[in-house]
């Protein structure tokens, strides 16, 4: 048995049959990242000795029961590194699990391996990360997507069997399209943030990366739920994410927003969208028009908001609780200002400059205040569009895995990179990306994806219409060319 | 001056005309200056950082300008998709880190102390 090519599913049921052990999925695991991750680059670190230890205490009887899981390195797990991506937090060691770890071992999962990200997620190609690029397994020339683009590599080259991420405005699911895998971002509170290192505290959501939308079920019924931890996770009832998965479309409504089919779609990644929303018409699904007249505003709104967030956030790397600390300091402003300046990388000193900038006395009004009403209306369309249409269909990214270096040092061309996934955020609404098609670049197959964004809380519905399209499709079973 | 303060002033002298009439047309971005708001952050930055962040974020708040022609009267600003208010505990004691654990990943620490550079002369 091929054991890294297996899905989640597939390892937990080989292994509730007891024909695979956990610590036979954790050797099968750490020989193909061996083999393969000096060129994918998808992890950071792990430590097979400590999942070992832990695979010894999992209880197989669990859902997860056994199963490896790779955790984006900007979420803490008891005893191993948490770097986010960041030279500042190189001589950190978590001492506590975030919830969702937390939650995680509960079901019976193993945390193993650290995977790489954009520097404390801010990013869309994992170019921002202090140690390295990521590379797509489907062109290693090409960037695997960001922020998350680690979690998405390895999942996409059988090097985990499923991964956690975060997206603040796309970083799960940009990756995940750009890689070819499934990318879930939750409803905004329905997963706890506690442990998850803050980039945006009133975007940031916690999610799986996976091979089958079914899996990403699986692992949404593990981590959500209300967490006295984070006061903004809500308390609301958590539903079985699996229960309507395998049921038709037949009737339900997809909104085609009229804003999203712009000029600049690269016309591979238009025609597969198209298609696939042909493919929902024959699914027995009814296509509406709906409209987001201000999705011309989501990329300003985010970057005020998201960067005024992370000035605060990054305020807490100071030099004197964890992280790096600039020796020799002649004060106190000295030891600041040099300690940050050491620490963080390029696109972490843009953002807390905008960030520190938009809220400092005099512009606060003018930009943040302005870009939280611009926000108000961005979630109305979304409320408006809903009254229309069960879910929302567009593409995930208006392009293709575009080439590392390619834009590294265009701030503004990057950031537009997140146009589609950008408002989901925003609104605070759920949003799923799966394979739906390659575009052929080059002489290479690069994967595009189709994202569909629910109702806050819909996951279940939301998974449901996601499943039907993957289950009637082969996308999904493509594996990427990688060694 | 602070633009703001800039606004006041113009308040208390033309106090009959409408404040946007006075709102100067001229790009905001036009008074980013990263030196300053570098030491606001705590942040600081070679030379070189400061001329190219001065012009790749100028080129950023360029491109957020056109917010300004969204109407926005009337609307109530968001800080949070699903506002969630007074979220209590009960006032109970419950496990939280040791001061050895507190400490444990401090650069330098002492006597169960933070060690900070000297603040007061």
């Amino acid at each position: 048995m091929d054991l890294p090519a297996l899905s989640l599913s597939e390892l937990r049921d080989a292994i509730a049959a007891e024909k695979v052990s956990p610590v036979e999925a954790l050797d099968a695991l750490d020989q193909r990242i061996a083999a393969v991750d000096a060129k994918v680059h998808g992890y950071l670190s792990r430590n097979l000795e400590l999942a070992k230890r832990n695979a010894a205490t999992a209880d197989l009887s669990k859902p997860l029961g056994g199963v490896p899981i790779a955790i984006k390195d900007v979420i803490n797990v008891t005893g191993e590194p948490c770097t986010c991506g960041s030279k500042i937090l190189l001589p950190y060691r978590s001492n506590y699990d975030a919830t969702v770890i937390q939650r995680l071992r509960a079901a019976g999962a193993i945390p193993f391996g650290r995977t790489n990200m954009d520097e404390f997620a801010m990013g869309s190609s994992t170019e921002n990360s202090a140690f390295g690029a990521s590379r797509n397994p489907w062109d290693l020339t090409r960037t695997p997507g960001g922020s998350s683009g680690g979690s998405a590599a390895v999942v996409a080259a059988d090097e985990a069997f499923a991964a956690l991420g975060s997206d603040t405005g796309g970083s799960i699911r940009q990756p995940a399209a750009l890689c070819g895998i499934v990318g879930l971002k939750p409803t905004y509170g329905r997963v706890s943030r506690y442990g998850l290192v803050a980039f945006a505290s009133s975007l940031d959501q916690i999610g799986p990366f996976t091979k089958t939308v079914r899996d990403s079920a699986l692992i949404l019924n593990a981590i959500c739920g209300k967490d006295p931890m984070d006061s903004t996770s809500l308390d609301v009832p958590t539903p079985d994410f699996t229960s309507l998965l395998g049921r038709d479309v037949k009737g339900l409504k997809l909104g085609l927003p009229r804003e999203y089919f712009i000029d600049g779609i690269d016309p591979q990644v238009n025609a597969a969208v198209r298609a696939a929303i042909k493919h929902y018409e024959s699914l027995g699904a009814e296509i509406v028009e709906v409209s987001l007249p201000n999705t011309e505003h989501a990329v300003g709104v985010y970057y005020i908001i998201a960067t005024a967030e992370c000035s605060a956030n990054l305020a807490r790397f100071d030099g004197v609780r964890y992280g790096h600390r600039a020796s020799d300091a002649t004060g106190l402003l000295d030891h600041y200002g040099r300690t940050r300046e050491e620490g963080f990388g390029p696109e972490v000193k843009r953002r807390v400059i905008l960030g520190t900038y938009v809220l400092s006395s005099g512009y606060y009004d003018a930009y943040y205040l302005r870009a939280q009403k611009v926000r108000t209306l961005i979630r109305d369309d979304f409320t408006k569009a809903f009254e229309q249409c069960d879910a929302i269909i567009c593409p995930t990214s208006p392009e293709p895995a575009f080439k590392l270096g390619e834009r590294a040092d265009d701030p503004l061309k990057m950031y537009l990179a997140d146009i589609f996934t950008i408002a989901a955020n925003l609104a605070g609404i759920c949003g799923i990306s799966i394979p739906c098609g390659f575009a052929e670049t080059d002489g290479k197959r690069l994967p595009i994806g189709l994202q569909l964004l629910g109702k806050p809380l819909d996951e279940a519905r939301l998974l449901q219409i996601a499943n039907a399209y993957e289950q009637s499709t082969d996308w999904h079973r493509n594996r990427p060319p990688v060694v | 001056m602070q633009y703001s303060e800039g606004l006041e002033s113009f308040d208390f002298v033309f106090a009959r005309q409408p404040l946007s009439s006075l709102v100067r047309p001229l790009s905001m971005s036009a008074d980013f200056d990263v030196r300053y708001t570098a030491r606001l952050a705590r942040l600081n930055l070679s030379e070189v950082e400061i001329a190219k962040f001065q012009a790749q974020l100028g080129q950023v708040l360029e491109y957020v300008e056109k917010l300004k022609a969204v109407d926005v009267s009337g609307v109530e600003p968001t800080a949070h998709a699903f506002s969630v208010q007074n979220v209590f505990r009960s006032d109970e004691s419950r496990p939280s880190f040791s001061p050895r654990e507190a400490l444990e990943n401090a650069p330098r620490s002492a006597n169960g102390l933070f060690i900070v550079p000297k603040v007061i002369e």
